[in-house]
């Protein structure tokens, strides 16, 4: 076997455009010593050809002919007056390197014989005088992430290639039956199992019962099963709330708020909810969509790049593992992260910047959804300091499904088969990694829950299982995500029982355990269940698509789960114990309503400084480097792109796509979210949040009668009754909103235990934060709208009422103000608003519609202006607005709910006026041609007055 | 004859597949999507079409570099055929990663007089990926894919479009012998920097034809554009006065190939 080593770098001449982003990284860390950076691609190849074939693999297939150069070899430091330290970046063993995997494949197919391994490395040469502590620091900020990574310097030995062992079967055996409750803890300890004392004594009386002790596989089954992150035991235990001073009961918090206003609005076109991997609604008579956002947050706080990719990864997997699989056809990113500009030594010791923290994850997802080719329509970027230590990536995806094929129909009898990518050692342990809090030890013990994904392989599954789905050849399907194997066959056999043959899963090398096979989070797999009859047909359809099956087990009819090793039994639980056993929870809850007063501040004669001050900040900002970096046109279905406006660069409400080539039927994506209000008032901070992502719809032309609503809870600690009392409040008011609107919540998921210990034993925990997705539907797309001003000459509306309530606002935010109250929801008026604007819209009545949400009237007027090239003139005379809402600040930084500003043509103006009757609405001004912003208050004085070229700059400096 | 017949390739990472056979059946062809592992089992695929397009996405994850391993083994399995095909007087078409695979097979520019390949496509001077909308002007008259002088709009969704060519003599032969076939331009169809020319190509080059000026590839994506509403502000706009520039690309083809055979 011959070692190859080669080294890709680019021509001169040709620029190292790899090189100059890492050098502006450095930079952008204050580090100035280093003037250039050189960057080189290696790979390492151990493989029996000879020098002659590498030359070949060097020149055909390594590197470009026009624009780089190969080296076989380790290339010296490059001569020259500067001091140069080299520096590699290899893959820890185990660590996915998609780049090798198609390496390999290639020389295969080019004829190299035998190629026992390859792996890739990068390589950067840095010139300049670095200083050991700054060469530390780069390695660290910038160019690697030793969860995953491992670095070299100079002339230094590459680290070997893993060596795999072969394995030979050990049965362990973990006796429980004796233990005390010291003794059970130090179990549940010792194994990573985050099993509290009630569940391990659970667990002991279950072995105690079928008299004898658990395979360690057993345990683990037990833990992924039961974990937080696979069975929300929070959200389903019983609760006992105080809410100031009077108590409240819940049996059951999941079922008696969110999914009772499902249960109670029980919508006809609710197609199949809460019971599947994602939420599904009829779409149109043939076709169904489904819908599911998760977050993603442990693993990208330890590796952001590979967290949001495999976040993304999985959400499209739960996608096509619901009914009988649907085809993905949009995705959706949200982050909540710390902000960008904190200073290096304010970053907590294990915390990664955020900074490089934003960039990777946004990467991440790139590079994952774009592969795909699922196009990413619909995000937000929320930025909290105390997202620093933990920060929350969600991802959701949206797909198609016919309805015929909308619900699994697993049989005793059927086949047990993993599709797709093999099984390795990567991610094990991630599902209850999930579900507790991370310290600044956590990137030393959890690296292996990390993972990177690989899509191509993902893609390919993708193409590869939708032949077989049309062609009827499997019976059931659902994602390997948390827990992998064990949650994946435990769920799908759960009523019938299933016998599993670990050996015969494909893996990726050799040496894997038992219980390392079943429980591996190892990415892009699918478990189906397919009739025996159908066995070889569906295995020519994965041949044909280059995509790795085997079958590994079939469901019984004893409801039990029984595991096999070469015949062995190493485990078996029943099912009802895995499934039912866990014990019942009950909590204390605690949640004392602040008493709000709005502080006071003086009233100034002009607060355009104030309105630039907020188009500047962080949440309010332009995303648009995110948004153009993410594919959002992919598929050709697109109607309302992220991005809108006569320069493609205004701030659309919410995504439309068109999802079939033959329909102008169309699918409205949005979101909403808004953690600066969850301190003070969590309960209106959930209500706003859905005001706002049905306000979104509502804009681009959505129907009102036909909204689905997601929710994601990231909370901290639950076991503290003020967390869990928070939390409480808002699935309150996800109730009743969910109710008021008539919008029932489809699928729903929580991430908990969002907290962060310090070195000195300081506990950050995150904002309460809610996210709620919002999908609705397009009658007809042609009569979407977006945001952007049309004409001059058109006339200005607004409907809503403004109210003197601005806790949370980004107007307090400015000006260092906290407290006051959290904007409100009059359930009925918002409903009734919402409805009569999506049939002007649907009438053909609006040019422009806008929802005002952060930063207030003023916000929202100055995106319509500059989005739109077109200047706009309003008078607050025509603001329909409370009683104590007088001062000019409140009227325009006011971020009260269920506010619309509408434009429309002055031959419609009756029409219009006419659909809004008993509503608060008002005209407040005209769009103009010359391109200012001009607001002027009850005395005719102007308040606001700026160009837009000023406005639309302060909007989008910040993210640039 | 009967209908124009396509087939549009697929591959392991291709994702554009579905849009691209809907924008040709809109422009009246018979398409067939067929996987590369059946037409290197049967190249005779090919003989039944006359228009073969290479859709966009990542072939191979474009691991190594953009639509590198998708080109090897076109090259090492397809060279033959698919000369043959162009030489027949039938059409080929590489949108995104597909004029990636095309150019680095060396069926584009195809000069023939070249020993060596002198065109490639390397990382976006920003060096990310990024989706925008571009203005592009047809350089020259023989592209049977483009109607000459006409500007259209299209998206494009790259990180590695950058053309770049081994030397200056290439791109001057590039310009001066037609093989230029789409530049970037901003409205008034003037050459400029980012972001009018969206990663930094030389010479402002979206598009390369060949000798024949039947064979197209091109960075930005026409099926994208085949409906009005995927214009990115098309609620600002007339709607009769309203082209899916897109689409023309595939017209074009189609008609040339009723014209033809």
């Amino acid at each position: 076997m011959n070692q190859w080593r080669f080294e890709v770098s680019n021509r001169s001449g040709f620029a190292d455009v790899h090189g100059r982003s890492v050098l502006e990284d450095i930079q952008a860390c204050g580090i100035r010593s280093v003037q250039e950076v050189i960057t080189a691609k290696v790979y390492l190849i151990e493989a029996e050809f000879d020098r002659d074939f590498a030359q070949r693999v060097g020149a055909e297939l390594l590197s470009d002919p026009v624009c780089q150069d190969f080296f076989i070899g380790r290339s010296a430091v490059p001569a020259g007056p500067m001091p140069a330290t080299l520096i590699e970046v290899h893959l820890k063993s185990g660590v996915m390197d998609p780049a090798a995997e198609t390496v390999l494949s290639a020389l295969q197919e080019m004829g190299a014989g035998k190629v026992d391994h390859v792996r890739t490395a990068r390589k950067y040469v840095l010139l300049g005088n670095i200083s050991e502590k700054d060469r530390l620091a780069i390695v660290r900020r910038v160019l690697a992430n030793d969860c995953l990574e491992e670095v070299i310097y100079g002339t230094e030995a590459e680290p070997s290639r893993p060596r795999t062992h072969s394995y030979e079967l050990k049965i362990i055996h973990l006796p429980i039956r004796e233990l005390d409750s010291e003794g059970l803890m130090r179990l549940s300890k010792e194994r990573d199992l985050y099993l509290n004392l009630k569940e391990m004594q659970t667990i002991q009386d279950y072995f105690r019962r079928v008299g004898r002790e658990p395979t360690d596989v057993e345990l683990e089954t037990l833990a992924q099963t039961w974990s937080e992150h696979c069975v929300h035991k929070t959200f389903r235990s019983s609760v006992e709330m105080d809410l100031d001073g009077k108590t409240i009961h819940f049996q059951n918090l999941l079922k008696e708020t969110v999914f009772k206003a499902t249960k109670d609005l029980n919508k006809d076109w609710c197609v199949s909810v809460f019971s599947d991997n994602a939420g599904v609604i009829e779409f149109d008579e043939q076709t169904a969509v489904c819908f599911k956002a998760e977050t993603h947050n442990r693993p990208s706080a330890l590796d952001p790049y590979g967290g949001a990719g495999t976040g993304i990864g999985g959400v499209i997997r739960d996608t096509m593992g619901t009914g009988l699989g649907a085809r993905p056809i949009a995705s959706t990113g949200v982050f909540c992260l710390g902000l960008p500009d904190t200073r290096s030594e304010e970053v907590p010791k294990g915390v990664l910047h955020p900074r490089k923290v934003l960039k990777s994850a946004v990467a991440g997802m790139r590079d994952y959804g774009n592969r795909m080719g699922t196009p990413t329509v619909n995000g937000a970027v929320y930025f909290d300091d105390r997202y620093m230590t933990n920060p929350l990536v969600f991802c959701g995806n949206i797909g198609l499904i016919p309805r015929d094929k909308c619900f699994k129909h697993p049989q005793t009898g059927h086949l047990v088969l993993v599709v797709g990518g093999r099984t390795g050692r990567d991610g094990i342990h991630g599902a209850t990694f999930s579900s507790g809090e991370i310290t600044h030890k956590h990137e030393d013990i959890f690296s292996h829950a990390v993972q990177i994904g690989n899509a191509i392989t993902e893609k390919k599954m993708l193409d590869a299982l939708l032949q077989a789905r049309d062609l009827g050849l499997y019976e059931a399907i659902t994602d390997c995500g948390a827990g992998g194997l064990s949650s994946a066959v435990g769920e799908m056999g759960a009523n019938l029982g299933a016998v599993v043959d670990l050996e015969k899963a494909p893996l990726k090398y050799s040496g894997l355990s038992y219980t390392e096979i079943w429980i591996s989070e190892a990415q892009e797999r699918m478990v189906i269940a397919v009739k025996p009859e159908n066995l070889d047909a569906i295995m020519k359809i994965f041949s044909e698509e280059d995509v790795e099956a085997a079958v590994i087990g079939r469901f019984t009819d004893d409801k039990k789960l029984t595991l096999q090793y070469e015949g062995r039994q190493v485990g078996q639980l029943d099912m009802d114990f895995l499934h039912e056993g866990l014990c019942k929870y009950d909590r204390k809850a605690r949640w004392k309503t602040p008493v709000s007063v709005e502080p006071v501040m003086a009233a100034k004669t002009n607060y355009t400084e104030d309105l630039l001050a907020i188009l500047s900040s962080y949440n309010v900002a332009s995303k648009e480097w995110v948004i153009r970096q993410c594919d959002h046109e992919a598929q050709g279905t697109s109607v309302i792109k992220p991005l809108v406006g006569v320069a493609n660069d205004g701030p659309g409400d919410a995504a439309v796509i068109r999802p079939l080539f033959c329909s102008d039927r169309g699918l409205a994506i949005s979101c909403g979210m808004n953690p600066c209000y969850g301190d003070l008032d969590p309960y209106r901070m959930a209500l706003s949040g859905i005001d706002e992502a049905i306000r979104n719809l509502i804009c681009v032309g959505a129907r009102f009668d036909r909204i689905a609503l997601l929710d994601n809870f990231c909370w901290g600690d639950c076991t503290r009754p003020e967390t869990f009392g928070a939390l409480v409040r808002a699935a309150q008011a996800c109730y009743d909103g969910a109710m008021g609107f008539g919008a029932p919540f489809i699928s729903g998921k929580d991430s908990l235990n969002n907290e962060f210990v310090c070195e000195d034993g300081r506990r950050i925990s995150i904002p309460s934060t809610l996210l709620i997705s919002a999908l609705g539907i397009v009658e007809d797309i042609n009569r979407c709208v977006t945001m952007d001003l049309k004409q001059a000459g058109n006339l200005l509306f607004i409907a809503g009422l403004t109210r003197n309530e601005m806790g949370g606002s980004h107007y307090y935010q400015i000006h260092g103000q906290k407290g006051g109250t959290v904007p409100d929801v009059n359930l009925e008026t918002a409903a009734e608003t919402a409805r009569r604007i999506s049939e002007a819209i649907a009438e053909g009545l609006v040019r422009s519609c806008h929802d005002c949400s952060e930063g207030g009237l003023a916000v929202a007027l100055a995106e319509m202006a500059f989005s739109g090239g077109l200047g706009a003139e309003a008078d607050l005379r025509g603001l329909p607005t409370t009683d104590d809402c007088i001062q000019a600040d409140r009227q325009i930084f006011s971020e009260s709910n269920s506010r619309y500003l509408i434009e429309v043509e002055p031959d419609k103006y009756e029409r219009f006026a006419k659909k809004m009757l008993n509503l608060p609405f008002g005209q407040i001004g005209r769009v103009i041609g010359e391109k200012r912003l001009i607001i002027r208050n009850g005395r005719q004085q102007a308040v606001i007055d700026a160009d837009l070229e000023t406005l639309k700059q302060a909007w989008q400096r910040p993210l640039k | 004859m009967g209908k124009a017949k396509a087939i549009v390739l697929r591959a392991a990472g291709i994702n554009c597949e579905q849009e691209t056979r809907h924008a040709l059946e809109l422009a009246g062809a018979d398409v067939r999507l067929v996987h590369i592992r059946r037409i290197i089992e049967n190249p005779s695929f090919l003989e039944d079409c006359q228009l073969f397009v290479l859709p966009g996405g990542f072939s191979y994850g474009d691991d190594v570099s953009a639509g590198k391993v998708l080109a090897g083994q076109m090259t090492r399995h397809l060279q033959d055929a698919l000369t043959k095909f162009i030489a027949d007087g039938k059409l080929v078409l590489g949108i995104g990663n597909g004029f990636q695979v095309l150019v680095k097979t060396g069926f584009l520019p195809g000069m023939k007089e070249a020993d060596k390949p002198s065109v490639t496509l390397t990382d976006n001077d920003s060096g990310k990926y990024e989706n925008r909308w571009v203005y592009l002007q047809p350089a020259t008259d023989r592209c049977v894919f483009l109607e000459p002088h006409r500007r259209i709009y299209l998206p494009t969704a790259h990180g590695e479009g950058k053309v770049v060519t081994r030397d200056k003599a290439t791109l001057d032969k590039l310009r001066q012998e037609g093989y230029v076939a789409l530049l970037y331009v901003d409205a008034e169809g003037k050459e400029g920097p980012f972001p009018i020319n969206p990663n930094g190509s030389v010479g402002s080059i979206a598009g390369l034809t060949d000798s024949t000026g039947r064979v197209l590839g091109l960075m930005p994506h026409p099926e994208r554009f085949v409906r009005q509403t995927q214009h990115p502000h098309w609620t600002r706009l007339v709607k009769s006065e309203l082209v899916a520039e897109g689409l023309s690309i595939f017209s074009r083809a189609v008609q040339y190939i009723e014209d033809h055979f």
